[in-house]
Protein backbone atom coordinates (compact mmCIF):
# COMPACT_ATOMS: atom_id res chain seq x y z
CA UNK A 1 0.00 0.00 0.00
CA UNK A 2 1.11 3.76 -0.90
CA UNK A 3 -1.08 4.93 0.98
CA UNK A 4 1.01 7.87 3.65
CA UNK A 5 -0.26 6.75 7.24
CA UNK A 6 -2.26 9.80 8.14
CA UNK A 7 -3.48 8.08 11.23
CA UNK A 8 -1.96 8.41 14.27
CA UNK A 9 -3.27 7.28 17.73
CA UNK A 10 -3.84 10.41 19.88
CA UNK A 11 -0.85 11.56 21.99
CA UNK A 12 -1.73 11.73 25.96
CA UNK A 13 -2.02 15.06 26.21
CA UNK A 14 -1.97 15.32 29.93
CA UNK A 15 -1.89 18.93 31.60
CA UNK A 16 0.43 17.66 33.86
CA UNK A 17 3.27 16.14 31.98
CA UNK A 18 5.37 17.03 28.74
CA UNK A 19 5.18 19.82 26.71
CA UNK A 20 1.90 21.60 24.92
CA UNK A 21 1.69 23.19 21.93
CA UNK A 22 -1.37 25.09 22.88
CA UNK A 23 -1.98 25.38 26.49
CA UNK A 24 -5.37 27.05 27.72
CA UNK A 25 -5.70 27.19 31.09
CA UNK A 26 -9.23 28.66 32.40
CA UNK A 27 -9.81 30.87 29.85
CA UNK A 28 -12.78 33.27 29.77
CA UNK A 29 -13.97 35.96 26.94
CA UNK A 30 -16.45 37.98 27.64
CA UNK A 31 -16.22 41.49 24.91
CA UNK A 32 -16.96 44.68 26.32
CA UNK A 33 -20.50 45.26 27.59
CA UNK A 34 -21.53 41.60 26.02
CA UNK A 35 -22.47 37.93 27.23
CA UNK A 36 -19.68 35.74 28.21
CA UNK A 37 -18.56 34.03 24.73
CA UNK A 38 -16.06 31.59 26.60
CA UNK A 39 -16.21 30.22 30.15
CA UNK A 40 -13.57 29.17 32.02
CA UNK A 41 -12.15 26.58 28.90
CA UNK A 42 -8.99 24.51 29.64
CA UNK A 43 -7.21 22.74 27.00
CA UNK A 44 -4.41 20.84 26.32
CA UNK A 45 -2.97 20.37 22.89
CA UNK A 46 0.03 18.08 22.89
CA UNK A 47 2.98 18.59 19.66
CA UNK A 48 1.57 16.60 16.30
CA UNK A 49 -1.67 16.64 17.84
CA UNK A 50 -4.40 17.08 15.87
CA UNK A 51 -7.41 18.65 17.89
CA UNK A 52 -11.01 19.25 16.21
CA UNK A 53 -13.41 21.50 17.73
CA UNK A 54 -17.32 21.20 17.56
CA UNK A 55 -19.68 22.70 18.57
CA UNK A 56 -22.54 24.58 17.31
CA UNK A 57 -23.20 28.71 16.60
CA UNK A 58 -22.12 30.70 19.85
CA UNK A 59 -19.79 28.16 21.22
CA UNK A 60 -17.15 30.67 20.84
CA UNK A 61 -14.91 28.27 18.81
CA UNK A 62 -13.74 31.29 16.36
CA UNK A 63 -13.17 33.49 19.27
CA UNK A 64 -10.92 31.03 20.79
CA UNK A 65 -8.58 30.69 17.81
CA UNK A 66 -8.24 34.33 17.73
CA UNK A 67 -7.18 34.14 21.28
CA UNK A 68 -4.42 31.13 20.32
CA UNK A 69 -3.59 33.82 17.71
CA UNK A 70 -3.10 36.37 19.67
CA UNK A 71 -5.72 38.46 17.52
CA UNK A 72 -7.12 38.82 21.26
CA UNK A 73 -6.88 38.72 24.81
CA UNK A 74 -8.64 36.45 26.80
CA UNK A 75 -10.75 38.18 29.91
CA UNK A 76 -9.52 35.81 32.16
CA UNK A 77 -7.08 32.57 32.34
CA UNK A 78 -4.13 32.39 30.15
CA UNK A 79 -2.70 30.51 26.54
CA UNK A 80 0.56 29.83 26.16
CA UNK A 81 1.40 28.45 22.83
CA UNK A 82 5.03 26.90 22.61
CA UNK A 83 7.14 28.60 19.45
CA UNK A 84 6.41 31.27 16.91
CA UNK A 85 3.08 32.75 16.34
CA UNK A 86 0.92 29.99 14.66
CA UNK A 87 -0.67 30.08 11.28
CA UNK A 88 -4.41 31.07 11.20
CA UNK A 89 -6.78 29.60 8.21
CA UNK A 90 -9.95 31.39 7.56
CA UNK A 91 -13.38 29.99 5.59
CA UNK A 92 -12.17 32.23 2.96
CA UNK A 93 -8.70 32.04 1.61
CA UNK A 94 -7.98 35.56 2.33
CA UNK A 95 -5.80 35.72 -0.45
CA UNK A 96 -4.62 39.26 -1.89
CA UNK A 97 -6.02 39.85 -5.45
CA UNK A 98 -3.35 41.83 -6.81
CA UNK A 99 -0.41 38.91 -5.91
CA UNK A 100 0.08 35.60 -7.87
CA UNK A 101 -0.42 32.89 -6.02
CA UNK A 102 3.45 32.34 -5.46
CA UNK A 103 3.73 35.94 -4.27
CA UNK A 104 0.91 35.39 -1.61
CA UNK A 105 2.90 32.00 -0.56
CA UNK A 106 6.19 34.25 -0.55
CA UNK A 107 4.30 37.31 1.79
CA UNK A 108 4.88 36.51 5.41
CA UNK A 109 8.42 35.60 4.03
CA UNK A 110 8.42 38.99 3.08
CA UNK A 111 7.19 40.40 6.00
CA UNK A 112 9.83 38.35 8.66
CA UNK A 113 12.98 40.21 6.09
CA UNK A 114 13.85 36.89 3.98
CA UNK A 115 15.55 37.78 0.98
CA UNK A 116 13.90 37.44 -2.08
CA UNK A 117 16.11 34.51 -3.60
CA UNK A 118 15.19 32.33 -0.67
CA UNK A 119 11.28 33.79 -0.80
CA UNK A 120 10.98 32.39 -4.50
CA UNK A 121 12.78 29.04 -3.64
CA UNK A 122 10.33 28.64 -0.66
CA UNK A 123 7.13 29.78 -2.15
CA UNK A 124 8.48 27.62 -5.05
CA UNK A 125 8.79 23.92 -2.23
CA UNK A 126 5.09 24.83 -0.52
CA UNK A 127 3.43 25.04 -3.99
CA UNK A 128 5.33 21.36 -4.86
CA UNK A 129 3.75 20.40 -1.65
CA UNK A 130 0.30 21.57 -2.04
CA UNK A 131 0.74 20.19 -5.55
CA UNK A 132 0.26 23.77 -7.42
CA UNK A 133 3.69 24.29 -8.53
CA UNK A 134 1.89 25.22 -12.28
CA UNK A 135 -0.14 27.54 -11.03
CA UNK A 136 2.48 29.99 -8.63
CA UNK A 137 1.92 32.57 -11.59
CA UNK A 138 -1.44 32.54 -11.55
CA UNK A 139 -3.97 35.26 -9.85
CA UNK A 140 -6.29 34.75 -7.41
CA UNK A 141 -9.53 35.39 -9.62
CA UNK A 142 -7.76 32.20 -12.04
CA UNK A 143 -7.89 29.41 -9.29
CA UNK A 144 -11.14 27.30 -8.33
CA UNK A 145 -11.54 27.51 -4.29
CA UNK A 146 -9.98 24.26 -3.37
CA UNK A 147 -6.96 25.72 -5.63
CA UNK A 148 -7.07 29.33 -3.32
CA UNK A 149 -7.40 26.85 0.10
CA UNK A 150 -4.14 25.17 -0.85
CA UNK A 151 -2.38 28.45 -2.41
CA UNK A 152 -3.54 29.95 1.78
CA UNK A 153 -2.12 26.77 3.01
CA UNK A 154 1.21 27.36 1.71
CA UNK A 155 0.74 30.98 2.56
CA UNK A 156 0.27 29.34 6.13
CA UNK A 157 3.19 27.03 6.15
CA UNK A 158 5.04 29.44 5.32
CA UNK A 159 5.01 31.30 8.69
CA UNK A 160 6.85 27.91 9.74
CA UNK A 161 5.25 28.36 13.08
CA UNK A 162 4.54 24.44 12.93
CA UNK A 163 1.04 25.56 14.89
CA UNK A 164 -1.71 25.74 11.93
CA UNK A 165 -5.18 27.13 13.16
CA UNK A 166 -7.86 26.31 10.68
CA UNK A 167 -11.50 28.11 11.03
CA UNK A 168 -13.80 26.15 8.88
CA UNK A 169 -11.58 25.79 6.05
CA UNK A 170 -13.57 23.33 4.17
CA UNK A 171 -16.48 24.91 4.86
CA UNK A 172 -17.39 26.54 1.76
CA UNK A 173 -16.25 24.17 -0.58
CA UNK A 174 -18.36 21.51 -2.59
CA UNK A 175 -18.26 17.80 -1.34
CA UNK A 176 -15.42 16.34 -3.65
CA UNK A 177 -12.90 18.75 -3.12
CA UNK A 178 -13.65 19.11 0.81
CA UNK A 179 -13.00 15.24 0.43
CA UNK A 180 -9.80 16.07 -1.08
CA UNK A 181 -8.41 18.40 0.96
CA UNK A 182 -9.22 16.93 3.82
CA UNK A 183 -7.12 13.70 2.37
CA UNK A 184 -4.16 16.56 1.62
CA UNK A 185 -4.06 18.44 4.64
CA UNK A 186 -3.35 14.75 6.62
CA UNK A 187 -0.51 14.10 4.03
CA UNK A 188 1.10 17.42 4.65
CA UNK A 189 0.80 17.60 8.65
CA UNK A 190 2.43 13.94 8.57
CA UNK A 191 4.70 15.51 6.15
CA UNK A 192 5.49 18.13 7.93
CA UNK A 193 4.81 17.04 11.78
CA UNK A 194 2.37 19.73 11.74
CA UNK A 195 -0.07 20.47 15.48
CA UNK A 196 -3.27 21.45 13.85
CA UNK A 197 -6.06 22.86 16.27
CA UNK A 198 -8.99 22.48 13.65
CA UNK A 199 -12.15 24.45 14.33
CA UNK A 200 -15.76 23.02 12.51
CA UNK A 201 -19.42 22.55 12.86
CA UNK A 202 -19.47 19.08 10.50
CA UNK A 203 -19.30 16.31 12.90
CA UNK A 204 -17.96 13.95 10.18
CA UNK A 205 -15.66 16.56 8.97
CA UNK A 206 -13.98 16.66 12.54
CA UNK A 207 -13.76 12.52 13.22
CA UNK A 208 -12.28 12.11 9.69
CA UNK A 209 -9.62 14.55 10.76
CA UNK A 210 -8.92 14.54 14.31
CA UNK A 211 -6.53 12.52 16.71
CA UNK A 212 -9.07 14.27 19.44
CA UNK A 213 -12.83 15.80 19.12
CA UNK A 214 -13.53 18.26 21.69
CA UNK A 215 -17.62 19.44 21.86
CA UNK A 216 -17.85 22.52 23.20
CA UNK A 217 -21.33 23.62 24.48
CA UNK A 218 -22.82 27.33 23.36
CA UNK A 219 -23.29 30.46 24.97
CA UNK A 220 -21.15 30.49 26.90
CA UNK A 221 -19.15 28.35 25.36
CA UNK A 222 -17.36 25.51 27.44
CA UNK A 223 -15.36 21.80 27.00
CA UNK A 224 -18.70 19.46 27.18
CA UNK A 225 -16.93 16.46 26.28
CA UNK A 226 -13.53 15.07 25.06
CA UNK A 227 -13.48 11.97 22.69
CA UNK A 228 -10.53 10.42 21.39
CA UNK A 229 -11.04 9.05 17.64
CA UNK A 230 -9.05 5.49 18.51
CA UNK A 231 -9.51 4.28 14.39
CA UNK A 232 -7.02 2.89 13.18
CA UNK A 233 -5.49 3.03 9.41
CA UNK A 234 -6.82 5.36 7.10
CA UNK A 235 -9.86 6.78 7.41
CA UNK A 236 -12.14 8.40 4.47
CA UNK A 237 -15.59 10.57 5.71
CA UNK A 238 -17.72 7.28 4.72
CA UNK A 239 -16.57 4.33 6.61
CA UNK A 240 -18.70 3.11 8.93
CA UNK A 241 -16.51 3.62 12.04
CA UNK A 242 -16.18 7.10 11.14
CA UNK A 243 -20.27 7.30 11.05
CA UNK A 244 -20.44 4.94 14.32
CA UNK A 245 -18.76 8.20 16.18
CA UNK A 246 -20.68 10.50 14.30
CA UNK A 247 -23.38 8.94 15.29
CA UNK A 248 -22.66 8.81 18.69
CA UNK A 249 -20.89 12.71 18.76
CA UNK A 250 -24.21 13.92 16.91
CA UNK A 251 -26.52 13.01 19.42
CA UNK A 252 -24.38 14.67 22.41
CA UNK A 253 -23.97 17.87 20.18
CA UNK A 254 -28.19 17.98 20.04
CA UNK A 255 -28.14 17.26 23.60
CA UNK A 256 -26.09 20.49 24.07
CA UNK A 257 -28.31 22.27 21.55
CA UNK A 258 -31.78 21.17 22.93
CA UNK A 259 -30.72 22.44 25.99
CA UNK A 260 -30.87 26.01 24.29
CA UNK A 261 -35.02 25.31 23.42
CA UNK A 262 -35.70 24.26 26.99
CA UNK A 263 -34.15 27.42 29.01
CA UNK A 264 -36.50 30.51 26.70
CA UNK B 1 -13.34 -7.01 -5.70
CA UNK B 2 -16.49 -6.98 -3.94
CA UNK B 3 -18.53 -4.01 -2.62
CA UNK B 4 -16.99 -4.72 0.95
CA UNK B 5 -13.27 -5.14 -0.04
CA UNK B 6 -13.65 -1.61 -1.41
CA UNK B 7 -15.37 0.03 1.65
CA UNK B 8 -13.44 -2.01 4.13
CA UNK B 9 -9.93 -0.06 2.30
CA UNK B 10 -7.18 -2.07 1.52
CA UNK B 11 -6.70 -0.23 -1.79
CA UNK B 12 -7.30 3.58 -0.99
CA UNK B 13 -5.51 6.01 -3.19
CA UNK B 14 -2.24 5.85 -2.57
CA UNK B 15 0.06 9.64 -3.06
CA UNK B 16 0.11 9.06 -6.95
CA UNK B 17 -4.02 8.41 -6.62
CA UNK B 18 -4.39 11.56 -4.98
CA UNK B 19 -2.54 13.58 -7.00
CA UNK B 20 -4.22 12.48 -10.07
CA UNK B 21 -7.43 13.02 -8.56
CA UNK B 22 -6.75 16.48 -7.37
CA UNK B 23 -5.20 17.56 -10.61
CA UNK B 24 -8.11 16.46 -12.48
CA UNK B 25 -10.59 18.55 -10.01
CA UNK B 26 -8.40 21.47 -10.38
CA UNK B 27 -8.55 20.73 -14.43
CA UNK B 28 -12.24 20.84 -14.25
CA UNK B 29 -12.67 23.47 -11.92
CA UNK B 30 -10.03 26.08 -14.21
CA UNK B 31 -11.52 27.74 -17.72
CA UNK B 32 -9.04 29.15 -19.94
CA UNK B 33 -10.22 32.23 -21.17
CA UNK B 34 -9.13 32.99 -24.37
CA UNK B 35 -8.67 36.18 -26.05
CA UNK B 36 -10.71 38.24 -28.78
CA UNK B 37 -8.03 39.16 -31.53
CA UNK B 38 -7.09 42.48 -31.47
CA UNK B 39 -9.15 43.71 -34.88
CA UNK B 40 -11.90 42.58 -33.69
CA UNK B 41 -11.77 44.29 -30.51
CA UNK B 42 -10.72 47.32 -31.97
CA UNK B 43 -13.78 47.09 -34.52
CA UNK B 44 -16.43 46.28 -31.82
CA UNK B 45 -15.14 49.23 -29.51
CA UNK B 46 -14.99 51.85 -32.43
CA UNK B 47 -18.07 51.57 -34.74
CA UNK B 48 -20.47 52.21 -31.82
CA UNK B 49 -18.89 55.66 -31.10
CA UNK B 50 -18.35 56.23 -34.93
CA UNK B 51 -21.96 56.02 -35.77
CA UNK B 52 -23.10 57.91 -33.06
CA UNK B 53 -21.21 60.87 -33.70
CA UNK B 54 -22.23 60.69 -37.55
CA UNK B 55 -25.62 60.76 -36.28
CA UNK B 56 -24.99 63.59 -34.21
CA UNK B 57 -23.34 65.75 -37.43
CA UNK B 58 -25.93 64.66 -39.35
CA UNK B 59 -28.77 66.32 -37.09
CA UNK B 60 -26.40 69.34 -36.75
CA UNK B 61 -26.56 69.96 -40.37
CA UNK B 62 -30.26 69.59 -40.52
CA UNK B 63 -31.12 71.93 -37.77
CA UNK B 64 -27.93 74.33 -39.45
CA UNK B 65 -29.79 74.20 -42.72
CA UNK B 66 -33.54 74.44 -41.44
CA UNK B 67 -32.62 78.16 -40.73
CA UNK B 68 -33.58 77.85 -37.04
CA UNK B 69 -30.86 79.97 -35.91
CA UNK B 70 -28.92 82.46 -37.49
CA UNK B 71 -25.08 81.33 -39.09
CA UNK B 72 -23.66 83.74 -36.25
CA UNK B 73 -25.41 81.95 -33.14
CA UNK B 74 -24.97 78.03 -34.66
CA UNK B 75 -22.35 77.88 -37.30
CA UNK B 76 -22.54 74.39 -40.11
CA UNK B 77 -20.35 71.64 -39.11
CA UNK B 78 -18.42 72.21 -42.17
CA UNK B 79 -17.57 75.99 -40.82
CA UNK B 80 -16.31 74.64 -37.48
CA UNK B 81 -14.14 72.20 -39.72
CA UNK B 82 -12.80 75.07 -41.74
CA UNK B 83 -12.59 76.85 -38.14
CA UNK B 84 -10.40 74.16 -37.15
CA UNK B 85 -8.32 73.88 -40.26
CA UNK B 86 -8.03 77.60 -40.05
CA UNK B 87 -6.18 77.17 -36.72
CA UNK B 88 -3.77 74.36 -37.43
CA UNK B 89 -2.33 74.73 -40.60
CA UNK B 90 -4.01 77.50 -42.38
CA UNK B 91 -3.94 81.39 -41.53
CA UNK B 92 -3.69 81.47 -37.63
CA UNK B 93 -1.43 78.25 -38.33
CA UNK B 94 -0.84 77.02 -34.59
CA UNK B 95 -2.66 79.22 -32.44
CA UNK B 96 -4.80 76.41 -31.61
CA UNK B 97 -1.92 73.88 -31.24
CA UNK B 98 -0.38 76.61 -28.83
CA UNK B 99 -3.10 76.85 -26.82
CA UNK B 100 -3.61 72.99 -26.21
CA UNK B 101 0.04 72.68 -25.50
CA UNK B 102 -0.16 76.04 -23.05
CA UNK B 103 -3.08 74.67 -21.42
CA UNK B 104 -2.01 71.29 -21.17
CA UNK B 105 1.18 71.98 -19.62
CA UNK B 106 -0.88 73.91 -17.09
CA UNK B 107 -3.31 71.14 -16.22
CA UNK B 108 -0.03 68.62 -15.91
CA UNK B 109 1.73 70.75 -13.50
CA UNK B 110 -1.94 71.38 -11.71
CA UNK B 111 -2.55 67.76 -11.63
CA UNK B 112 0.73 66.64 -9.98
CA UNK B 113 0.54 69.44 -7.50
CA UNK B 114 -3.07 67.83 -6.95
CA UNK B 115 -2.36 64.76 -6.63
CA UNK B 116 0.74 65.47 -3.87
CA UNK B 117 -1.59 67.56 -1.92
CA UNK B 118 -4.63 65.36 -2.17
CA UNK B 119 -2.94 62.24 -1.57
CA UNK B 120 -1.41 62.68 1.98
CA UNK B 121 -4.67 64.41 2.66
CA UNK B 122 -6.81 61.62 2.31
CA UNK B 123 -4.55 58.95 4.11
CA UNK B 124 -4.88 61.14 7.07
CA UNK B 125 -8.17 61.73 6.51
CA UNK B 126 -8.70 57.89 6.39
CA UNK B 127 -6.52 56.77 9.42
CA UNK B 128 -7.54 59.05 11.57
CA UNK B 129 -10.91 59.66 13.28
CA UNK B 130 -10.56 63.22 14.52
CA UNK B 131 -9.04 64.62 11.72
CA UNK B 132 -11.78 62.35 9.67
CA UNK B 133 -14.83 63.74 11.76
CA UNK B 134 -13.24 67.67 11.51
CA UNK B 135 -12.76 67.72 7.70
CA UNK B 136 -14.19 64.67 5.84
CA UNK B 137 -17.56 66.19 5.48
CA UNK B 138 -16.10 70.00 4.33
CA UNK B 139 -13.38 68.12 1.80
CA UNK B 140 -16.32 65.65 -0.02
CA UNK B 141 -18.85 68.86 0.44
CA UNK B 142 -15.89 70.82 -1.58
CA UNK B 143 -16.62 67.98 -4.81
CA UNK B 144 -20.20 69.72 -5.24
CA UNK B 145 -18.99 73.29 -5.15
CA UNK B 146 -18.56 74.52 -9.05
CA UNK B 147 -14.74 75.80 -9.38
CA UNK B 148 -15.76 78.52 -11.32
CA UNK B 149 -17.15 80.11 -8.14
CA UNK B 150 -13.69 80.40 -6.92
CA UNK B 151 -12.68 82.32 -9.90
CA UNK B 152 -13.49 86.03 -8.33
CA UNK B 153 -12.22 84.59 -4.90
CA UNK B 154 -8.95 83.78 -6.77
CA UNK B 155 -8.66 87.10 -8.90
CA UNK B 156 -9.31 89.32 -6.22
CA UNK B 157 -6.92 87.58 -3.89
CA UNK B 158 -4.01 87.06 -6.29
CA UNK B 159 -4.35 89.02 -9.43
CA UNK B 160 -5.41 88.04 -12.55
CA UNK B 161 -1.79 85.83 -12.65
CA UNK B 162 -0.94 82.04 -13.33
CA UNK B 163 -1.39 81.69 -9.42
CA UNK B 164 -5.00 82.27 -9.51
CA UNK B 165 -5.24 80.32 -12.16
CA UNK B 166 -3.91 77.29 -9.96
CA UNK B 167 -5.44 77.92 -7.16
CA UNK B 168 -8.99 77.55 -8.67
CA UNK B 169 -7.52 74.05 -10.25
CA UNK B 170 -6.26 72.85 -7.26
CA UNK B 171 -9.62 73.47 -5.30
CA UNK B 172 -11.42 71.49 -7.60
CA UNK B 173 -9.38 68.99 -8.34
CA UNK B 174 -7.68 67.88 -4.30
CA UNK B 175 -11.08 67.22 -2.76
CA UNK B 176 -11.67 64.08 -5.33
CA UNK B 177 -8.42 63.02 -5.06
CA UNK B 178 -8.21 62.93 -1.40
CA UNK B 179 -11.78 61.59 -1.25
CA UNK B 180 -10.27 58.54 -3.82
CA UNK B 181 -8.07 57.99 -1.62
CA UNK B 182 -10.40 57.72 1.48
CA UNK B 183 -13.00 55.56 -0.29
CA UNK B 184 -10.37 53.46 -1.11
CA UNK B 185 -8.75 52.75 2.11
CA UNK B 186 -12.61 52.56 3.06
CA UNK B 187 -13.19 49.71 1.09
CA UNK B 188 -10.45 47.48 1.77
CA UNK B 189 -12.34 44.24 3.04
CA UNK B 190 -11.37 43.90 6.88
CA UNK B 191 -10.28 40.23 6.42
CA UNK B 192 -7.22 41.60 4.67
CA UNK B 193 -5.94 43.68 7.53
CA UNK B 194 -6.49 40.52 9.13
CA UNK B 195 -4.28 38.57 7.01
CA UNK B 196 -1.99 40.91 7.53
CA UNK B 197 -2.10 40.79 11.52
CA UNK B 198 -1.76 37.17 11.28
CA UNK B 199 1.30 37.02 8.93
CA UNK B 200 2.88 38.92 11.26
CA UNK B 201 3.23 42.35 9.61
CA UNK B 202 3.70 45.52 11.69
CA UNK B 203 1.64 48.68 11.10
CA UNK B 204 4.16 50.13 8.43
CA UNK B 205 4.67 46.51 6.99
CA UNK B 206 0.37 46.81 7.03
CA UNK B 207 0.51 49.84 5.27
CA UNK B 208 3.37 48.84 2.54
CA UNK B 209 2.12 45.33 1.70
CA UNK B 210 -1.89 45.29 2.54
CA UNK B 211 -3.32 48.17 3.19
CA UNK B 212 -2.47 50.48 0.09
CA UNK B 213 -2.32 48.09 -2.80
CA UNK B 214 -5.97 47.09 -1.57
CA UNK B 215 -6.70 50.69 -2.00
CA UNK B 216 -5.18 51.19 -5.22
CA UNK B 217 -8.38 50.72 -7.39
CA UNK B 218 -10.48 53.67 -5.26
CA UNK B 219 -7.61 56.12 -5.34
CA UNK B 220 -7.11 55.45 -9.32
CA UNK B 221 -10.64 56.36 -9.60
CA UNK B 222 -10.08 59.45 -7.76
CA UNK B 223 -7.10 60.14 -9.86
CA UNK B 224 -9.21 59.88 -12.55
CA UNK B 225 -12.07 62.58 -11.18
CA UNK B 226 -8.97 64.36 -10.02
CA UNK B 227 -7.84 65.00 -13.88
CA UNK B 228 -11.28 65.60 -15.20
CA UNK B 229 -11.88 68.37 -12.20
CA UNK B 230 -8.22 69.66 -12.59
CA UNK B 231 -9.02 69.96 -16.60
CA UNK B 232 -12.70 71.83 -15.69
CA UNK B 233 -11.54 74.12 -13.60
CA UNK B 234 -8.26 74.94 -15.31
CA UNK B 235 -11.12 75.73 -18.00
CA UNK B 236 -13.48 77.86 -15.89
CA UNK B 237 -10.15 79.70 -14.58
CA UNK B 238 -8.53 80.42 -18.35
CA UNK B 239 -12.30 81.84 -19.35
CA UNK B 240 -12.37 84.02 -16.99
CA UNK B 241 -8.93 85.32 -16.74
CA UNK B 242 -7.99 86.81 -19.61
CA UNK B 243 -5.41 89.07 -19.86
CA UNK B 244 -2.10 89.67 -21.96
CA UNK B 245 0.55 88.96 -19.09
CA UNK B 246 -1.30 85.42 -18.97
CA UNK B 247 -0.47 82.94 -21.69
CA UNK B 248 -3.34 82.07 -24.39
CA UNK B 249 -4.93 78.72 -23.18
CA UNK B 250 -7.57 77.07 -24.87
CA UNK B 251 -10.03 78.84 -22.58
CA UNK B 252 -8.71 82.50 -23.34
CA UNK B 253 -8.86 81.49 -26.98
CA UNK B 254 -12.50 80.47 -26.50
CA UNK B 255 -13.40 83.33 -24.70
CA UNK B 256 -11.58 85.52 -27.18
CA UNK B 257 -13.84 83.83 -30.61
CA UNK B 258 -16.93 84.84 -28.50
CA UNK B 259 -15.81 88.26 -28.20
CA UNK B 260 -15.48 88.83 -31.93
CA UNK B 261 -18.89 86.89 -32.83
CA UNK B 262 -16.26 84.09 -34.31
CA UNK B 263 -19.36 81.52 -33.65
CA UNK B 264 -17.05 78.55 -35.75
CA UNK B 265 -14.06 79.79 -33.59
CA UNK B 266 -16.05 79.17 -30.29
CA UNK B 267 -17.26 75.88 -31.17
CA UNK B 268 -13.66 74.83 -32.29
CA UNK B 269 -12.22 75.80 -29.05
CA UNK B 270 -15.01 73.82 -27.44
CA UNK B 271 -13.87 70.61 -29.38
CA UNK B 272 -10.64 71.25 -28.79
CA UNK B 273 -11.62 71.48 -24.97
CA UNK B 274 -13.30 68.04 -25.26
CA UNK B 275 -10.97 66.20 -27.39
CA UNK B 276 -7.81 67.10 -24.59
CA UNK B 277 -10.29 65.58 -22.11
CA UNK B 278 -11.26 62.44 -23.82
CA UNK B 279 -7.86 62.01 -24.70
CA UNK B 280 -5.95 62.22 -21.58
CA UNK B 281 -8.55 59.89 -19.92
CA UNK B 282 -8.09 57.49 -23.13
CA UNK B 283 -4.67 57.36 -23.65
CA UNK B 284 -3.36 57.77 -19.82
CA UNK B 285 -5.98 56.81 -17.05
CA UNK B 286 -8.00 54.16 -18.91
CA UNK B 287 -5.44 51.64 -19.64
CA UNK B 288 -3.76 51.92 -16.41
CA UNK B 289 -6.80 51.20 -14.47
CA UNK B 290 -7.96 48.67 -16.74
CA UNK B 291 -4.62 46.30 -16.14
CA UNK B 292 -4.81 47.07 -12.60
CA UNK B 293 -8.39 45.71 -11.83
CA UNK B 294 -8.33 43.13 -14.84
CA UNK B 295 -5.01 41.49 -12.84
CA UNK B 296 -7.49 41.25 -10.00
CA UNK B 297 -10.17 39.93 -11.63
CA UNK B 298 -12.34 42.91 -11.71
CA UNK B 299 -13.38 45.73 -14.06
CA UNK B 300 -15.09 45.33 -17.23
CA UNK B 301 -15.28 41.93 -19.07
CA UNK B 302 -13.45 41.55 -22.48
CA UNK B 303 -15.60 42.55 -25.17
CA UNK B 304 -17.15 39.67 -27.77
Amino acid sequence: MTAVDIHRPAPSASPLTGRSAVRLDGVSKRFRGGPVVLDDVTLDVAPGEFVCLLGASGCGKSTLLNLVAALDEPSAGTVDVDGARPALMFQEAALLPWLTAAQNVELPLRVRGVRQRERRARARELLDLVRLSGSADKRVHELSGGMRQRVALARSLAQDGGLLLMDEPFAALDAITRDVLHEELLRIRAERDLTVVFVTHNVREAVRLGDRVVLLSSRPGRVAKTYDVAIEGTRRIEDPDVAALSAVITEDLRAEIRRHGGQS
Amino acid sequence: MSILDVRRGGDRDGADGLATLEAGLDALEVHEVRRVPFVKRAWSASWPPAVAVGLFLLVWELVYRSGWKEPYALPSPGDVALSIREQTVGADAGQLLEAIATSLQRGATGFVAAVAIGTPLGLLIARSSVVRRGIGPIVSGLQSLPSVAWVPAAILFFGLTDAAIYAVLLLGAVPSIANGMVSGIDQVPPLFSRVGRVLGANGLQQARYVLLPAALPGYLAGLRQGWAFSWRSLMAAELITNSPELGLGLGQLLDQSRQVSDAAGVYSGILAILTVGIAVELCLFTPVERRILRRRGLGVPELT
